[in-house]
């Protein structure tokens, strides 16, 4: 083949850096877009799960042969079917079993399942299946599980699960089932040289992350190999505790990832997978379980916490010491608690130069449904709690905020903790853009404040990432890539990352949903991680499938050097001469057809070991806010905020934006009326969306900025790092902060009016008092 | 057993469904319009919301033979209108659509919005909008594509 195409060069177009439109908008748009509770095989049972209507007791017997007896009614799984198998499953803590056996440790704790012809007659047969408890003593609540004599959620020895992370687990205390901590300095000292002393008993809530989509999976479970859809967020990690469990080898485990109705950490690690294979296995035919809202809530909730915080300081403002001791209430099991623990012991500190700092740190069992991961988990929990100190120590220190902040924070390089990745955002420049944004500086507005906080949250988790990209014969590309679409934009980002690599159009580039059996492995989505580590392995990917086309090229031109050639929008150029990758590929394989295929892999010890010191990278945590409070009625109304996505290199500004829109929202229902309420017995009060609320657009503030920072500082592809996360730690701090300025400091949250009225009713009192 | 004549998406069915099926159910299990989503059963969420003669009601709580003798609308049955087309660019260059879970019933209330005379300020499409939750996108995107949507009368 001799012929090239002469046509007049136009300017190389690059796909990164720009608002490419996402590529599953329009099947999301038209309803035709798949989830896992759209998908029906032929011989497909639908599954209901039965639960626990106690907080805690024995189960003393299980009655199922009424159900049993009813229409439809194909298996019922209970404890007993499970006697082949070590049932127990856990990432973590290995402490949680397929369905209760003997035992039940939450309101809502599955102890039967039913499989039957359809999802009606699977109800109907829950109603007839009765079980007798024993009652044990509830401890529902960190108190009651924290206190001397309390009843034990579990009187086992730990067993480590297979993907914590933590190094050694320390024996169980008690209620606690995991402890981190870490000091530096002589927080005596501190203490003994300090003019300002900072401290306060903290609370915050359980909240659900409610991701709009419920949990939901299809299993099949057929002797041999166990296929499953299931809307996890961390399918490799699923089918390993899936092999685990049942007995199989990892290669014949599948799972097949749709498009998720949303995640935020709901649907990491393993949820109703192992339920709804066990009874699978039992009915031998393909179960459907969806749960429903309620079902989902007490599957997994972002933990509630207690914290004492001192922060020490001279009455110049110098930061002395910080010394910080929490209690996370894991519900009745374990789930992501050990990890959430010790990414909020790690923001406790915050981003200072702190010459002494005592943090720890512990993870509690109670007789609640478990708590997982949530978006920001850790930060959120820790951030508006230290930034509120340092405010305080600004302010009775005599020092504007912001100024305050220039002078303490860390700055580039610098140590965050002891062995781990020095800081590599620029955070005075991110924050002084936050606070301006807000109108920082101006004249004070009554019953207004102003506020901001700045953070960060270890992200990344852990560096292990593969992927593959093929280009087709007809220069078509198909990325494969393991990172879940849950709505962040995580498709359209890795059909940007390729096609910039390729010099081509995104819109030539096609990414699906994972399929483990042909979709290289992906460590997680979660921890802002697959732009950096998913992405980098994509990036790597698409560049040896250009080096092929190079190669091609070379000996297509007449053996010339590789080095002169160019590839620009999907042709290869040497001089004014140019080739098109299809064109390059039949020379390549002298026939129709063929592929061109490229491998990466991200790994530790990549790129001259960029990815092994943690975390892969600081995921900034900044936001502004501005609030109004009505003194009357205690209600506080966002005003406006701002945020920064410190993303080293914007891959798609627009999903940038709409990323930190829609974590900020999630902070103002942190922050101000989000809150889950467990009764003395471990029963949630408020399952359903008529008594939880979520953000409307009734909450919708008049002004959102977010300010996008490219400093080129990430480990990622084209220098980029994650984001998304930072702002739901930032913004609930901000409003905090806010709130104060307003003259009312909360150390509770969420915000709600009949809170904030006491408080101020309680300031209003004091002051009185104080008056002559 | 009742009788429910509905036309449904252009097609009339004329059958006899238990009393006790949810409009929702029917749409999904029996016509497989999988564009419908459910999320929180309550009447709360508007993830299932479909439009009975031209109005929007949440599938999920609304009963299947309550909707004999009228017209139900599912995202599956507008693909091809004007309106439609427009819903779809708008989303699209605002990017207000993450998850997409939510996005379906966004769309069709929107549609009774323009149908009800459209020309709705950002106050009126906040209200009109609230029965509509999203937990991706926090409505700003939304929002600024229905001003679009609305505008375009």
């Amino acid at each position: 083949m001799t012929s090239t195409t002469r046509v007049e060069r136009e300017p190389s177009v690059r796909a990164v850096g720009s608002s490419f439109p996402r590529v599953d908008a329009v099947a999301k748009i038209d309803g035709s877009a798949d989830y896992v509770g759209d998908l029906e095989f032929a011989g497909m049972l639908h599954g209901k799960v039965l639960r626990s209507d106690i907080g805690h007791g024995r189960i003393r017997e299980i009655d199922t042969e009424t159900a049993e007896r009813m229409p439809g009614v194909v298996a019922i799984l209970t404890g007993k079917d499970l006697g082949d198998i070590d049932p127990y499953f856990g990432h973590a803590i290995r402490d949680r079993p397929i369905v209760a056996i003997d035992t039940v440790r939450f309101v809502g704790e599955p102890v039967a399942a039913v499989a039957a012809e359809t999802e009606a007659q699977a109800e109907a047969a829950l109603l007839a299946i009765s079980v007798e408890y024993t009652d044990l003593p509830i401890v529902a609540n960190l108190d009651s599980a924290l206190a001397s004599d309390a009843a034990l959620v579990h009187d086992g020895p730990i067993r480590p699960g297979f993907a914590h992370g933590l190094g050694s687990l320390p024996e169980r205390d008690g209620n606690v089932c995991y402890r981190y901590g870490f000091d530096r300095g002589d927080i005596d000292d501190a203490a003994s040289q300090a003019d300002i002393i900072i401290e306060e008993d903290y609370e915050f809530p359980a909240v659900y992350q409610f991701s709009m989509e419920t949990h939901a999976v299809i299993a099949h479970h057929d002797g041999g190999e166990i296929n499953m859809w299931a809307n996890c967020q961390h399918p490799f990690l699923v089918r390993a505790e899936i092999a685990a469990l049942f007995g199989f080898p990892v290669d014949r485990v599948r799972i097949v990832v749709p498009f998720l109705g949303g995640g935020f950490g709901s649907k990491s690690y393993t949820k109703m997978e192992p339920i709804a294979v066990a009874l699978s296995r039992k009915a031998g035919r393909a179960v459907r379980i969806v749960n429903r809202v309620d079902e989902s809530m007490v599957t997994t909730r972002r933990h509630n916490m207690k914290c004492r915080m001192r922060t020490m300081a001279t009455s110049e403002g110098k930061l002395l010491g910080r010394k910080v001791e929490l209690w996370l209430d894991t519900g009745a099991y374990a789930d992501n608690g050990p990890r959430v623990t010790a990414t909020a012991a790690d923001a406790a500190a915050g981003p200072y130069r702190w010459p002494s700092v005592d943090v720890q740190a512990h993870c509690v069992y109670t007789n609640t449904g478990p708590a997982g991961s949530y978006r920001a988990f850790g930060a959120t929990h820790l951030q508006w709690i230290g930034e509120s100190q340092i405010d305080e120590v600004a302010r009775q220190a005599n020092i504007d905020r912001l100024e305050f902040r220039r002078r303490n924070l860390l700055r580039p390089g610098e140590e965050v903790r002891p062995g781990g990745r020095p800081l590599d955002a620029d955070l005075i420049g991110d924050v002084e853009k936050a606070a301006a944004a807000i109108g920082w500086g101006r004249e004070r507005i009554a019953n207004r404040g102003l506020g901001f906080s700045v953070g960060l949250l270890a992200a990344g988790a852990h560096p292990v990432s593969t992927a593959a990209v093929r280009m087709d014969a007809d220069g078509g590309v198909i990325v494969l890539v393991g990172s879940t679409e849950m709505g962040q934009g995580t498709r359209t980002v890795m059909a940007q990352i390729a096609a910039e690599v390729l010099v081509m159009d995104p819109a030539g580039v096609t990414v699906h949903g994972t399929d483990t059996r042909f979709t290289p492995y992906d460590r997680s989505t979660g921890a802002s991680r697959s732009t950096t580590v998913a992405g980098r392995a994509v990036e790597l990917a698409a560049r040896e499938v250009l080096d092929s086309l190079l190669e091609t090229a070379a000996s297509f031109f007449g053996g010339i050097d590789p080095d002169e050639l160019e590839a620009s929008n999907g042709q290869i150029w040497y001089r004014d001469e140019s080739a098109g990758y299809a064109e390059l590929i039949a020379e390549r394989f002298g026939f129709v057809g063929g592929e061109l295929r490229g491998h990466g892999e991200v790994k530790p010890h990549n790129g001259g070991g960029s990815y092994a010191e943690g975390p892969v990278f600081w995921e900034v945590c900044i936001a502004g806010a501005e609030i109004e409070v009505d003194r009357d009625t205690g209600i506080v109304r966002v005003l406006q905020t701002s945020s920064v996505a410190d993303v080293g290199r914007a891959i798609n500004p627009q999903l940038i934006e709409r990323q930190d829109e829609g974590g900020a929202l999630q902070g103002i229902g942190n922050a101000l009326f989000e809150e889950m309420i467990h009764t003395e017995d471990g029963v949630l009060l408020n399952d359903t969306l008529l008594d939880y609320r979520i953000p409307t657009t009734d909450d919708l503030p008049e002004k959102m900025t977010c300010i996008i920072v490219e400093n080129e500082d990430g480990p990622g592809p084209f220098g980029a790092k994650g984001c998304g996360e930072g702002v739901l730690a930032a913004l609930p701090a901000a409003i905090v902060n806010a709130l104060a300025d307003a003259g009312v400091p909360m150390a509770e949250l969420p915000l709600t009016p009949e809170r904030v009225w006491r408080q101020i009713q309680k300031i209003e009192q004091r002051e009185l008092e104080r008056r002559p | 057993m009742v009788r429910m004549d509905t036309v449904i998406n252009g097609t009339r069915f004329d059958r006899e469904v238990e009393p006790n099926v949810l409009l929702f159910d029917f749409l999904r299990d029996e016509l497989g319009l999988t564009g419908t989503n459910r999320s929180c059963d309550v009447q709360v969420c508007g993830s299932c919301t479909v439009l009975v003669d031209g109005l929007p009601v949440s599938s999920c709580t609304f009963l299947a033979y309550e909707a004999d003798g009228s017209v139900v609308e599912t995202i599956e049955g507008i693909r091809d209108s004007d309106f439609y087309k427009r819903a779809e660019s708008a989303f699209v260059s605002h990017a207000a659509v993450q998850c997409g879970f939510c996005t379906p019933g966004f769309v069709m209330t929107l549609k009774s919005i323009v149908e009800d005379g459209g020309g709705a300020d950002e106050a009126q499409l906040r209200r009109s909008l609230s029965g509509n939750l999203c937990r991706c996108t926090g409505y700003r995107s939304i929002l600024d594509a229905a001003a679009e949507i609305v505008g375009e009368q």
